[in-house]
């Protein structure tokens, strides 16, 4: 193992621009000199106020290194990661991320530039956004969507505490399905903490919501309603609409989790009735870097003033001419501060503009076939593994999307490290079920993929 | 004096700029023949679609609307837009950087050795014990703190009485709304005369009821809170944790750390200081430092070492998660190549630039600073003008104006942060605009920008009517 703080690499070379201290500060002697003189200093050290007794040295012990250096190093560290092909989804999915959404969204006037506070001089970056908002709005078929949360989890989180503000039910509960992974379970405990919601289970047969499971478990203390679709074990649930009806009856609110992807497919939750839209943007735009992503909110247009996070608005400018804006910008943590709707300020801004450029490559005919193939490859990639002895999948008898469940006669763990290092990752779930994800990315690596499994069950 | 003239695409069919995507196409796809029965599946989507070499020229003539930190100088107050190395984004791009979070650790060790040397990094750099890196943002990073300390008081058996969180006038307004996410009432501190915390004020302030105090240092006026060892002291004697916004830590790089001065938890803007790019609103990374007792609270999970092995554990009475895995992993790669390139050297000059480049600013700016010694930023009085106006016609010389009528202790205030990437002759370019601007009168300032895109939007009309997708724009 390296240590830490040393760069060794033999090659790289030193770098003049370190000398000077910082290699991104443009400062030559001469205008140090300048400058001091102009402030009535004689050096940059009397401008600081600061006691004595809480002067820190300098010293973190982190060495400087040229550019070269730090690309090597990092380059090696990477690149220390197995290359695996993953079979991995559970929430964090990879699709084919076209070049063009590299070139265009590293434009630097789009990356280097801060939140729109002065809109004239911004007017790109919002009309990006401003198309973001709009085709979230189409494949969620909400009426309104902000301009992007962290996360699918943080914006579950924050759907709760939305419905805890417009309060059309009494009741304090929020009832979420047993397959909610365990991960996005405990952010929605720490969004809802400092409030009086609590979080029931509902239990889920086949891996889906029933009707009557779900009538039994709303009474009056349910305050909203959480649904996968699809669920983090890829099961597409067949019982949405009723499942709308029933929460509707109830005046419970329901919260649909869903990706982009499969929601230009699947059914329309503005059409079943569903209140808030959450869910996962980076489908489109992000491969899975380690589970970076891009939240989505959507809802209807009736809590709009109680949306977390940023809005773009269409206006108009002196001239009449159409122009964006941020709105509505009274429900936020900078001017109503504790009262704000959330805490949010950072957003996931670029990566909308990735998934905004890659959602338009694709088109709507791009999009719902990708869609479509996520729920063929799952059931072709099923059966085969079925054939093998001692497998069985998918283990719930249900339509797919993306990936699946699997019993296997084996100690499951063993499986996954077995499958490693033939080079192919899945999830363990227990001690006989595995978790397994195909998209386009990893389906050229099928075949080896079933010869591998068939051979880690010998 | 430098002039600019924002590109402008204009096009009379969309009654503006470059039209909507959706003004450019939109197709309606109703699919046929798919995998699933009709009872699963939408009637079809609506949305355009538009060839490659369209969908270039759109999003480069939006880039050409939109001004950017290469593009020139961009001093927003609290806000650190420095320059943002390319090496970096090239490392961000490796399929080597492209991993499943669930990925066993044995598969990730060149990703995990990353997050651990992070920790390690950016402990040293604020004087704290433990990090976590999981916050995706600075408020992500508050609301991780404070329910720190909140679960510290409950493992002490002191979570009744301590609901209150006090926060200074001037703070951020994500501190307010992050204490108030974890539940906590808010005790607002009015600043002394000198724009610092009143330690009577303080004093009287705290009790048993406190859970924490939340302060930035230097504050949002760029003042150092020289009594910050007794701000500690009364704030721990009655029994409560000091909490460190790290928006301001580019003012003391190498000079002064967080946990020396008595900050039990603290969270860092890598963003800001450690010159990630803010992407236009995101992403960012706000990871939090604790010292020592408060490191069994972070969430998990943690990255750390075992003998030749970085490993993922669960710190024993963990709070949980904040994120749904690991926060924004490529901004922290970045952070850590930023971090691993300027080194105890360049991070300590950065500061000594940064404070430099302040002080040289505000002596050449013909406005009143009334509050003095500042560090990484000053706050100056448009005086008589709207500060708003005044940035709206700063437009017009090709900078990007300061922070407006924020802190609200100075009026119309400027609030104004350089950083150390612009050189002698461009703060003397920034100085000729303020100074410019203020020799203006109000009748022209209140007509400004006219170099831009777009000119004075109407803010009312967009909140009163709002129009918030091309669907409400062509009902």
């Amino acid at each position: 193992m390296q240590d830490s703080l040393e760069i060794d690499d033999s090659q790289a070379t030193r770098d003049r621009s370190n000398d000077r201290g910082s290699p991104f500060a443009p400062h030559d002697e001469e205008d140090v000199r300048l400058m001091l003189d102009a402030v009535g200093a004689t050096d940059v050290e009397e401008l600081f106020d600061i006691p004595d007794s809480v002067r820190f040295d300098g010293e973190f012990g982190i060495e400087a290194s040229s550019e070269q250096a730090v690309m090597q190093r990092l380059h090696r560290v990477l690149g220390t990661n197995d290359d695996v092909t993953e079979f991995l989804g559970r929430g964090h999915y990879s699709h084919y991320v076209p070049s063009v959404v590299d070139h265009l969204s590293l434009r630097s006037e789009f990356i280097t530039s801060y939140t729109q506070y002065q809109p004239e001089v911004s007017q790109g970056f919002l009309q990006v956004l401003f198309e973001f908002q709009s085709l979230v709005s189409e494949l969620t078929g909400m009426d309104v969507a902000n301009c992007s949360m962290y996360d699918a989890a943080t914006a579950l989180g924050e759907a709760a505490t939305l419905a805890d503000r417009v309060r059309e039910a009494d009741g304090s509960v929020v009832l979420v399905p047993d397959y909610l992974r365990s991960e996005r379970r405990d952010v929605l405990e720490n969004y809802t903490d400092g409030s009086d919601l609590s979080i029931r289970e509902l239990p889920t047969e086949g891996g889906m919501v029933r009707p009557e499971t779900l009538r039994s478990y709303l009474d009056d203390d349910v305050l909203l309603v959480y649904v996968e679709n699809p669920t983090s074990e890829g099961v597409i649930e067949e019982h949405l609409t009723e499942i709308g009806s029933i929460v509707n009856e109830e005046s419970s609110l329901l919260c649909v989790g869903s990706d982009l992807v499969a929601l230009s497919l699947l059914q329309n939750p503005g059409q079943f009735g569903a209140d808030i839209v959450v869910g996962n943007a980076g489908v489109l735009g992000l491969p899975n870097v380690y589970g970076m992503s891009i939240g989505i909110f959507a809802c209807r247009d009736d809590f709009l003033r109680q949306i977390p996070g940023r809005l773009v608005g269409a206006s108009r400018d002196s001239a009449g001419d159409r122009t964006y804006t941020l709105t509505l910008q009274t429900r936020e943590q900078h001017i109503r501060r504790e009262r704000a709707t959330s805490n949010i300020c950072s957003n996931q801004a670029w990566v909308a503009l990735r998934t905004a450029i890659h959602a338009t490559y694709l088109g709507p005919d791009g999009l719902t076939e990708l869609a479509d193939r996520c729920t063929r490859l799952p059931a072709r990639v099923a059966a085969e593994l079925d054939e093998i002895n001692g497998v069985s999948a998918p283990v719930n008898d249900a339509y797919h999307f993306r990936e699946f469940t699997v019993a296997v006669e084996r100690d499951a763990s063993e499986v996954v490290s077995d499958l490693v290092g033939e080079g192919f990752a899945v999830h363990e779930r227990d001690d006989q079920t595995l978790q397994v994800c195909v998209t386009e990315t990893n389906e050229h690596r099928i075949d080896d993929f079933i010869e591998s499994f068939r051979e880690v069950m010998e | 004096m430098q002039q600019h003239r924002q590109a402008k695409w204009n096009d009379t069919a969309s009654e503006g700029h470059e039209p909507l995507l959706s003004e450019k196409d939109t197709t309606r796809y109703e699919p046929t023949d798919t995998h699933l029965p009709d009872e699963l599946t939408r009637e079809g989507v609506e949305l355009p679609s538009l060839s490659e070499p369209e969908l270039v020229r759109h999003y480069t003539r939006l880039s050409q609307m939109n001004y950017g930190i290469d593009s020139g100088p961009y001093p927003l107050g609290s806000c650190t837009m420095k320059y943002n190395p390319k090496f970096t984004e090239d490392l961000a791009a490796l399929p080597s950087a492209t991993v499943h979070p669930d990925r066993p650790s044995k598969s990730a060790q060149g990703t995990l050795q990353i997050y651990y040397e992070l920790q390690d990094y950016l402990g040293r750099i604020g004087g704290m014990d433990a990090v976590t890196l999981q916050p995706p943002a600075g408020a992500a990073g508050e609301l991780t703190g404070i329910l720190i300390a909140k679960a510290f008081h409950e493992y002490n058996g002191e979570a009744d009485p301590r609901d209150e969180i006090i926060v200074p006038s001037s703070a951020h307004g994500t501190n307010f709304a992050s204490a108030a996410m974890a539940g906590y009432d808010i005790v607002e501190l009015p600043a002394d005369d000198d724009g610092r915390v009143d330690l009577d004020v303080l004093s009287a302030a705290v009790g048993d009821s406190t859970a924490a105090l939340m302060l930035t240092n230097p504050n949002t006026l760029g003042l150092f809170e020289r009594d910050i060892e007794d701000i500690a002291e009364i704030v721990h004697d009655a029994g409560g944790l000091l909490y460190y916004d790290g928006a301001n830590l580019n003012a003391l790089l190498g000079r002064a750390r967080p946990g020396d001065m008595g900050f039990d938890i603290m969270h860092y803007n890598v963003h800001k200081t450690f010159a990630t790019p803010h992407g236009g609103g995101g992403p960012g990374a706000g990871p939090i430092g604790v010292r020592d007792g408060l490191a069994k609270f972070l969430p998990s999970p943690q990255v750390g070492e075992e003998g030749e092995e970085y490993t993922l554990f669960d710190p024993e009475e963990s709070i949980g998660k904040v994120h749904g895995s690991m926060g924004n992993w490529l901004v922290l790669l970045k952070t850590h190549a930023y971090i691993s390139r300027l080194g105890d050297t360049g991070l300590t000059d950065t500061s000594a630039k940064a404070v430099l480049n302040a002080n040289y600013l505000a002596s050449q700016v013909n406005l009143d600073v009334p509050f003095e010694p500042f560090h990484h930023e000053f706050v100056a009085s448009a005086a008589k003008k709207d500060a708003a106006d005044f940035a709206k016609k700063m437009l017009d010389y090709g900078v990007h104006p300061p922070t407006t009528k924020w802190p609200e202790i100075v009026d119309e205030a400027l609030m104004t942060e350089p950083t150390e990437a612009e050189s002698r002759k461009t703060l003397d370019q920034l100085a000729a605009a303020f100074n410019s601007v203020d020799d203006e009168g109000e009748d022209v300032i209140s007509e400004a920008p006219n170099a831009t895109a777009a000119k004075r939007i109407d803010q009312t009309k967009a909140a009163r009517e709002p129009v918030l997708s091309w669907q409400q724009i062509s009902d």
